[in-house]
């Protein structure tokens, strides 16, 4: 099947800078691919009518048609499973998964078909399709509600991972990834859904895969993604108060990951802190920690400190300010790794 | 087994399915369970050979359609029978026998139009047979040289599926996409055959399926092939009901044919494929078969099923009825078995000189067609691999 072709502003045109919701910018993305694209479809619970339970497709079905924006069965493995076929049949599915902790009844249809699919054929299927997840706590919910599983999909080949942290991004990396020919999960900071930023829609996005420098810095370097992005931030803001020059990466891209600029923020500070939520086991802030040590064993001045969720169920909401990292968690490793 | 109607669920006392030695009345029962396929099975050819009527699946078929059956059949039987032979000379990882089930997978795949898609499990060489994917494409999987060589996209024959019941959402989305593409309801309509076994029905996926077929009206047929033993578990342990009149509960119909009859395998499932091309669809086709051989060339039959069981179902043979029927008819002649012999003679010297040929895989492939649009960090993985490789004498070795 042909990739389909987006029209994409040029820097020439008008500047269109517009003050959206993360939630806000995931939907114009969405509405903007749907628009170029006849064969992009989402699907999901929820998504039609009332616009999915965070909103984020707001207004599509209305706009696009049921056969275009499907309210489907409550049926993860069908979700996922069928997009498989819609693929194969020349769709561009995009899934919305609602929360974070439901996607695993459809990991079997993700991890055996979704990913395999590709390589199992030496290249004759192509599965364009996206999953969308809402993931990550900090909202008060009940269990299988805040749940932060991207390493699972980042550690099966196949798969591309990605985590949008701001409204730009938002806007830009699900078109992206929607354009992407490879499957995409797509990790949305569920609990940043509402915070406000600028989205310019006419000046050309940068890639999809590769992670961003935010903020530079000279004493350590913190790494994150998604909604770990603005503690690290307001951390990084915190310590300059202090004196102290933290250098903060948002990675955006979780598989593949993009070190590259980490290696050379770390050639450069010597330290590295990495700040996620997820648990710590095994996980994405493993792997950079292992690849940090291989490639700037010699620039090292501390270990690569992590500061983590616990390596817990997800705790019951009264206790997952004590859980998520905070500013002071980050601020302690940076104390920590400096003292070194 | 008695007729739907009188089948009961074996009450509290009943002795567990578990007993270390069952009783000859519970012999005798599973038996005739495995044995008969009750009062709704769509039959249009006896195991005797003698062409009976059915009110509403009745079909024309002439001597030369009946021919080809028979050809298609034969030589069928005889890839397995040589994949199988090859497994056990080593030179097959593994095979998984069609064994019994050649009526059941011709007549479905002969039902099919070209434009009409086909979701296999991993037993239907048959299928690919009729969807014009060579033999010899199906040994790469189980020499362990590939995951299938055959274009799926130009056959409109799905690869393979091992996880049980997978393919069954996957196939589902497929003909959603059919009808989505407005390809239901006029003469030039599609539908998709999704086939899965008796064991499969237990998986969530083929239940999703199911439900979402029916809501979303697919043009789908289900085609499950019951060949009574999923490994060592029996349709027993998989549902209380026959297999057929599960689909009532999701809203479509639902039909038990003889799986050993292609005459009747081949009008049930054109009925349903027309059905899903007007836009009736979903439908259930639960063909009624025996699994003559293991379940692969791993298992070991002799353990859970007994042989008398076997010998009841070879009376069934799915190519003798027909060659007796052939002949009665005096369709076909001495000559004309003699060259079906040839000719399945001529395609397993043709399999086995290709399997033994087959060469391995360089190393590189290993990190081939991972991803459509690339992975840096796995480009550099493969870099460094092929470079530690091309450092030995002779470069890859």
């Amino acid at each position: 099947m042909a990739a389909p072709t987006m029209d994409r502003p040029t820097s020439a045109a008008p500047a269109a800078v517009q003050t959206l919701t993360i939630a806000k910018a995931l939907n114009n993305g969405l509405r903007a691919s749907m628009e170029a694209n006849p064969k992009v479809i989402v699907m999901g619970e929820d998504v039609g009518k009332l616009g999915g339970v965070f909103r984020i497709t707001d207004g599509l079905q209305k706009d696009f048609g049921e056969q275009r924006v499907l309210d489907t069965p409550l049926s993860e493995s069908g979700i996922i499973g069928t997009a498989v076929g819609l693929a194969i049949r020349g769709y561009r599915p995009v899934c919305e998964i609602q929360f974070d902790g439901f996607i695993f009844p459809g990991f079997d249809q993700i991890v055996s078909q979704v990913a395999k699919l590709h390589y199992r054929t030496q290249g004759r299927l192509k599965l364009p399709m996206v999953i969308r997840v809402p993931f990550g706590g900090g909202i008060g919910a009940v269990e299988h509600h805040s749940e932060s599983p991207e390493s699972y999909f980042a550690h099966t080949a196949g798969l591309k991972v990605v985590t949008c942290s701001n409204p730009a991004d938002a806007y830009w990396m699900i078109q992206q990834a929607i354009d992407c020919e490879d499957p995409v999960l797509f990790f949305e900071p569920k609990r940043r859904y509402y915070e406000k930023g600028e989205v310019d829609t006419t000046a050309a996005p940068g890639p999809l895969f590769r992670s961003r420098t935010l903020r530079t810095g000279t004493d350590v370097t913190v790494v994150t993604y998604g909604p770990s992005v603005r503690t690290s931030m307001e951390a990084a803001a915190a310590a300059e108060e202090e004196g102290r020059s933290l250098e903060v990466i948002d990675l955006r891209t979780l598989s593949p990951l993009d070190l590259a600029p980490v290696f050379e923020s770390v050639r450069r500070t010597g330290r590295l802190i990495v700040v996620t939520e997820a648990p710590s086991e095994s996980s994405i802030s493993s792997e950079i920690a292992a690849k940090v040590q291989q490639e700037c064993f010699y620039s090292l001045q501390a270990p690569v400190l992590r500061v983590t969720g616990f390596d817990t169920p997800y705790p019951p909401s009264k206790l997952e300010e004590e859980f998520l990292p905070d500013l002071d968690r980050v601020l302690h490793a940076v104390d920590r790794s400096l003292a070194w | 087994m008695s007729s739907p109607e009188k089948w009961t669920h074996p009450g509290p006392d009943a002795a567990p399915a578990t007993a270390a030695k069952p009783t000859a009345e519970q012999v005798i029962a599973g038996l005739r369970a495995t044995d008969e396929g009750g009062a709704d099975l769509v039959q249009l050819l006896t195991p005797e050979g003698e062409r009976v009527q059915h009110p509403d699946f009745d079909i024309d078929i002439t001597a030369e359609e009946l021919r080809g059956l028979y050809r298609d059949m034969v030589l069928v039987r005889r890839v397995d029978r040589e994949a199988n032979a090859l497994q056990r000379k080593g030179q097959l990882g593994i095979w998984v026998p069609l064994l019994g089930q050649e009526a059941a997978q011709i007549g479905a795949g002969r039902a099919m139009r070209p434009e009409d898609m086909a979701f296999p499990s991993y037993r239907e060489h048959g299928i690919a047979w009729t969807r014009g994917v060579k033999p010899t494409d199906l040994l790469g999987i189980f020499r362990g040289t590939d995951n299938g060589t055959w274009d799926p996209v130009a056959t409109r024959f799905h690869p393979y599926t091992i996880v049980i019941g997978n393919q069954v959402l996957n196939a589902t989305g497929y003909a959603m996409g059919q009808k989505f593409d407005g390809k239901v309801g006029d003469a030039d309509g599609e539908a998709t055959v999704c086939f899965f076994g008796d064991g499969a029905t237990s998986q969530g996926d083929v239940h999703e399926g199911f439900v979402w077929a029916a809501v979303y009206d697919a043009p789908l047929v289900f085609f499950c092939q019951n060949n009574q033993w999923a490994i060592s578990e029996p349709t027993e342990r998989q549902s209380r009901l026959p297999l057929y009149q599960r689909a009532r509960g999701y809203g479509f119909p639902g039909i038990r044919v003889d799986g050993n009859d292609v005459l009747a395998t081949l009008a049930v499932t054109r009925w349903a494929l027309e059905e899903c091309r007007q836009g009736n669809g979903p439908i259930l086709i639960e063909a009624f078969t025996y699994r003559m051989d293991a379940h692969t060339t791993s298992d070991d039959p002799s353990r859970y099923r007994l042989s008398d069981e076997l010998e009841l179902w070879k009376l069934k043979d799915p190519i003798e009825r027909v060659k007796v029927h052939l002949v009665k008819q005096q369709w076909a002649d001495q000559a004309f078995f003699e060259s079906i012999e040839a000719e399945a003679e001529q395609i397993a010297i043709e399999l086995r000189d290709y399997c033994v040929n087959l060469p391995d895989p360089p190393p590189g492939r290993i990190f081939s067609e991972v991803y459509a649009e690339g992975n840096p960090v796995l480009e550099a993985q493969r870099d460094e691999f092929l470079a530690y490789h091309a450092g030995f004498a002779g470069g890859e070795h």
